[in-house]
């Protein structure tokens, strides 16, 4: 168990770093979501399950969605199709 | 003689009173014959004028740009870098002094070591008849504060509605309907067959996280997220057409107005009796029955109702600025 918890905080450490370094947007919100799911393991595990509801909840599903919505708002996700050329702008 | 004189038809015709009539209800238009119409040619720039103009821009830009020359920009440019700098250290020297002088660990007198957390562990249940002592603290001890939180959700969607919704012109809201249907997935079979079978169960979840709040782990907010979460799912399937027929503004401001209005008087009425050594006259049940621990049950529900609204009301501002 005890090794489960460094793991998730190691886990955590690496999120948090690389989705600072991330170049694709979209990249780095799904190692946002990840790094919520992986800090609500880590609420269970300090035996507080209440916020692990409240943390899977909001910072791994409302939170994503509204960046997924904003970025496709101001186009900095590419559209289905014309994947390929324009690759680095949306770094 | 001069005043009962009969004017011949022309002049009539010719006066200012018949005009008058005539320009009124369009019997003859005053522009047709007389003013030669066609169509506006299209404006085609000539090449060079568009290269004086970009050059024209360009040399504009190298003149008030000129960190070469222009010495104030340089100035400004050196001194912007040594506040920056300067200030990020002194923030960083108030934060450490800060923490610095923070009472050290496990001595007996810093605040984490006072009576409080001792009685709401000990005697929680007893006083508020939640089983869930978190639930018990923040809906029954610390009220106030969740009354804030929800009043900041509210605040938090205003602000959001006055920035990102557009206003009541029609031809805007148009395009951002057609904007809308081009970016998502409209009638998508996957998404839609698993939205079916999941929503329910997502909603349900919530509702049973909400109403077992004084009991098992979780509450309004929790809850009321998941059910949020739940209704952007079933929005991105089926769409702004079907979630309208029974989530519209409207709904929107009655339900938060109704639970926040709610949650006040009921609070307000609480902390009145408490305050004045009265009996509030409301039953705290057995603990662990799910009609129990007075009004922490209908606060949940309110809290709840309120977060889940605004999650959808977000998401829905966001993806089209209204709904």
């Amino acid at each position: 168990m005890r090794f489960f918890t460094y793991l998730c905080l190691g886990f955590l450490v690496l999120c948090a770093v690389s989705v600072t370094f991330s170049k694709n947007l979209l990249n780095s919100i799904l190692i946002f979501m990840s790094y919520s799911l992986v800090m609500s393991i880590i609420w269970l595990l300090l035996e507080s399950p209440d916020l692990a509801i409240t943390e899977a909840a909001v910072g791994a599903g409302v939170t994503s969605v509204l960046f997924f919505v904003t970025l496709k708002k101001i186009h900095a996700i590419k559209r289905e199709g014309d994947d390929g050329h324009d690759q680095n702008k949306t770094g | 003689m001069d005043m009962t004189r009969i004017r011949p038809d022309e002049e009539v015709k010719k006066g200012f009173a018949a005009r008058f009539h005539n320009w009124l209800y369009g019997a003859e238009d005053p522009v047709c014959g007389h003013v030669e119409m066609m169509p506006q040619k299209e404006f085609i720039e000539e090449e060079n004028s568009i290269l004086e103009r970009q050059k024209e821009k360009e040399e504009l830009r190298k003149h008030i740009y000129d960190t070469e020359h222009n010495r104030e920009i340089r100035v400004f440019r050196v001194f912007y870098k040594v506040m920056s700098v300067i200030f990020c250290i002194s923030l960083i020297g108030v934060l450490l002094v800060t923490v610095s002088n923070l009472p050290s660990v496990g001595t007996a007198e810093r605040p984490v070591n006072n009576e409080v957390s001792a009685r709401y562990i000990e005697k929680g249940i007893q006083e508020t008849g939640a089983v869930n002592i978190v639930t018990g603290m923040i809906l029954d001890y610390r009220a106030f504060d969740t009354f804030g939180e929800s009043n900041v959700l509210f605040i938090a969607t205003c602000t959001v509605l006055i920035l990102l919704r557009l206003d009541g012109d029609s031809k805007q809201k148009e395009d951002a309907e057609a904007n809308d249907r081009i970016y998502e997935p409209k009638n998508d079979i996957i998404l839609q067959k698993i939205a079916r079978i999941l929503v329910p169960l997502i909603i349900i979840f919530g509702i049973y996280i909400i109403l077992n709040g004084h009991l098992s782990p979780g509450g309004g907010f929790s809850g009321g997220a998941i059910i949020g979460a739940g209704l952007i799912l079933y929005l991105n399937a089926f769409g702004f057409a079907k979630t309208e027929r029974f989530f519209t503004e409207k709904t929107y401001k009655w339900i938060c107005f109704c639970s926040l209005s709610f949650y006040c008087i009921a609070k307000s009425y609480s902390f009145f009796t408490g305050a004045n050594h009265l009996e509030s006259g409301i039953p705290l049940g057995t603990p662990g029955a799910i009609l129990s621990s007075g009004l922490i049950l209908p606060l949940n529900i309110c809290v709840g109702l309120v977060v889940a609204c605004t999650m959808y009301a977000f998401y829905a501002l966001f993806r089209k600025g209204g709904f």
